[in-house]
């Protein structure tokens, strides 16, 4: 079944993913933590592809354009998000939003 | 971007896109799935619902009393219920039965129209919630509302979803909502703090949700959950039992449901976020959003993949376990009453775990008591909490519900009630919830989980015995150094309260109808014929 996979494209999705995960945890920028979150989208998306080719079926490529979609929607409330914290606290890192603990 | 049209040309070359039969030039014909509206008929309501209270509200901006936005939402609520109800009697009756909506992309069955009305009961006691909140607060505007009804969308899609895609759509509709409505409070820091960070950490597990459905589409050849579950149903999908495609994409929905339903070890955003957020968004996150999370991770898990049970059990019984354990003993050391929750409300999904981990129809059945009923003791709760908040939503310490029983009677009596339901007390409808999720273990011979869920049962139950001992005692000093004036119920709020009071003393007086209509609300994947 996954004979046709290459295994390139679904290695390249991992390590993307990765890159994306390890980043959103060792980063303290919040667009750059947001961009990791995007990053990690995106492997999934390079991963879709692949199978979809491999597997000579539409539905993961349509899948794609459903993600692009919702990838969209999340950068419009992370941004607003960011934005709204940027003013109260300006330059604020993940460090700076640590109120609660327990 | 480019590389994906940049394949999808390719594909194209290669005849995979291109129709079996030659297509006369201008006629190219798609095929179109026929769409059930009726069937649709519950999600429209509350999107649609949406939109025009967001389009009405712009036109009318300070036209538009408050209250007229809060009955408009219960409306569209209480719409989408009534709605609901002939979907449910079709699909209970012999003949007909449950059936797949558009193209086997929705599921009609009694246990998404359940989850339905558990959804919308929740939005309807939330929208009362915030009515009085919001004047405290001076938040003006219906943005609460629109997201309220958007977000309750999103988590019926979810508990609907046959195709693995859809069920995404669903989750982030359901999730984006929740993520501005976590932060809605901008003035108060804690509640912006609350949005980022359930949005950082909800993300991150959307990811991981979506690389676990591309690892399933990967191993099945299919986003539909009807075909992956006839796939592994068929004798090339035992062999699949080896594929570690197919149970990677296992551990990492799994990753992403834990995330959603905030069960151990995935919890850590929980206690932060349902502190910082408004406290009626509290209450929705730990309702509805949690019903949606669950109905999904029913849906995918014991429904699709139930076939392969035993692989995926082992996990869900540490998650079980720990989420059992670790919110039940976290609880107990806050001092915050609204974290104390989130910490109980972590436990609390330890039980329903319990009954997502045994795979059978009682199980399901067994889970989905225990939403409903703790939709309403959970609301309740936070009712209570809300308006002990007093403005600015920061009176959420222990020592503020120190005298509460001597001041306003009723509410401390009510918040008992609440309390005591939580804890599983007879006579309450928390009772029952847990009783038949510890049957359901029981009668599937999983005495270890059983009996863990009892002693986490037991030490949450002095959690909710702390919140009550500070109500009904309160020492001298206190009386001496003065103590805070009664704080006003709003009548929404009251109605809210009562509803859920009433709601969770009848459940637990006769449960038999509730009982009745959740061995009834069975999921379905109906092969579409």
């Amino acid at each position: 079944m996954n004979g046709g996979v290459d295994a390139a494209y679904l290695v390249l999705g991992a390590v993307l993913f990765a890159i994306g995960a390890a980043g959103l945890l060792v980063r303290r920028n919040l667009l750059v933590m947001f961009m990791c979150v995007e990053l990690m989208l995106n492997a999934v998306n390079v991963t879709f592809v692949a199978f979809a080719s491999a597997l000579g079926d539409i539905g993961g490529q349509v899948a794609v354009f459903f993600v692009l979609v919702v990838a969209a929607s999340e950068v419009v409330v992370g941004l607003a998000l960011i934005v709204a914290i940027m003013r109260r606290k300006p330059g604020a890192t993940a460090d700076d939003i640590s109120l609660m603990k327990g | 971007m480019i590389g994906v049209l940049a394949r999808l040309a390719q594909d194209t070359g290669d005849g995979i896109l291109v129709p079996a039969e030659p297509i006369q030039a201008g006629v190219t014909q798609i095929a179109t799935p026929e769409i059930q509206w009726v069937a649709l008929l519950p999600h429209l309501i509350l999107v649609v619902g949406g939109i025009l209270l967001l389009t009405i509200a712009s036109l009318f901006r300070h036209r538009v009393p408050r209250w007229a936005y809060t009955i408009y939402t219960v409306a569209v609520a209480a719409g989408a219920i009534i709605a609901a109800l002939p979907l449910w009697v079709r699909v209970q009756d012999a003949e007909r039965g449950p059936f797949s909506a558009i193209a086997g992309a929705l599921g009609v069955d009694g246990f998404s129209i359940f989850i339905t009305v558990i959804i919308c009961a929740g939005v309807i006691l939330t929208a009362l919630l915030a009515d009085g909140y919001l004047k405290r607060e001076g938040i003006d505007g219906p943005e609460l509302f629109v997201l309220l009804l958007l977000a309750a969308s999103g988590g019926t899609i979810m508990a609907s979803a046959n195709d693995l895609i859809v069920l995404f759509l669903g989750l982030e509709i359901l999730s984006i909502s929740v993520y501005v409505m976590a932060a809605m409070h901008a003035r108060r820091f804690t509640s912006l703090e609350a949005g980022m960070k359930y949005f950082i950490l909800g993300a991150f597990s959307s990811a991981f949700f979506l690389y676990g459905i591309a690892l399933v589409y990967g191993a099945s050849g299919s986003t539909n959950m009807i075909r992956i579950n006839q796939y592994l149903a068929s004798p090339t999908g035992v062999v699949l039992s080896e594929n570690g495609l197919l149970l990677g994409g296992f551990a990492l929905l799994l990753v992403g449901f834990g995330f959603k339903v905030a069960a151990v070890p995935f919890h850590a955003w929980a206690p932060d976020v349902y502190q910082g957020a408004p406290t009626p968004v509290t209450a929705f996150m730990a309702s509805a959003v949690k019903a949606g999370g669950f109905a999904a991770m029913l849906r995918v898990f014991v429904l699709t993949f139930g076939t392969f049970s035993g692989d995926w059990q082992p996990v869900v019984f540490a998650l079980a376990v720990l989420s059992l354990l670790v919110g039940s003993v976290l609880a107990i050391v806050q001092t915050n009453v609204k974290r104390m929750l989130a910490y109980s409300s972590i436990a609390h999904a330890g039980f329903i775990l319990v009954g997502v981990e045994v795979a059978t129809e009682q199980g399901t059945a067994a889970a989905l008591f225990y939403l409903a009923a703790y939709t309403f003791m959970v609301v309740g709760s936070f009712a209570v909490i809300t308006v002990v908040g007093r403005k600015g939503d920061g009176h959420h310490e222990l020592s503020d519900y120190r005298g509460l029983a001597r001041r306003q009677p009723v509410l401390a009596f009510v918040f008992t009630i609440l309390l005591l339901a939580q804890a599983g007390v007879p006579f309450t409808a928390g009772f029952f919830a847990k009783f038949y999720v510890i049957s359901a273990a029981v009668d599937a011979e999983n005495y270890s989980l059983a009996i863990i869920a009892m002693v986490s049962a037991v030490i949450a139950a002095f959690l909710y015995l702390r919140i009550m001992i500070s109500m009904y005692m309160s020492t001298d000093s206190e009386a001496v150094t003065g103590e805070p004036d009664r704080v006003p119920v709003p009548l929404a709020a009251g109605i809210a309260l009562f509803v859920a009071c009433v709601v969770t003393v009848v459940i637990g007086f006769v449960p038999g109808p509730i009982t009745d209509l959740a061995n009834d609300a069975v999921p379905f994947l109906v092969q579409v014929g």
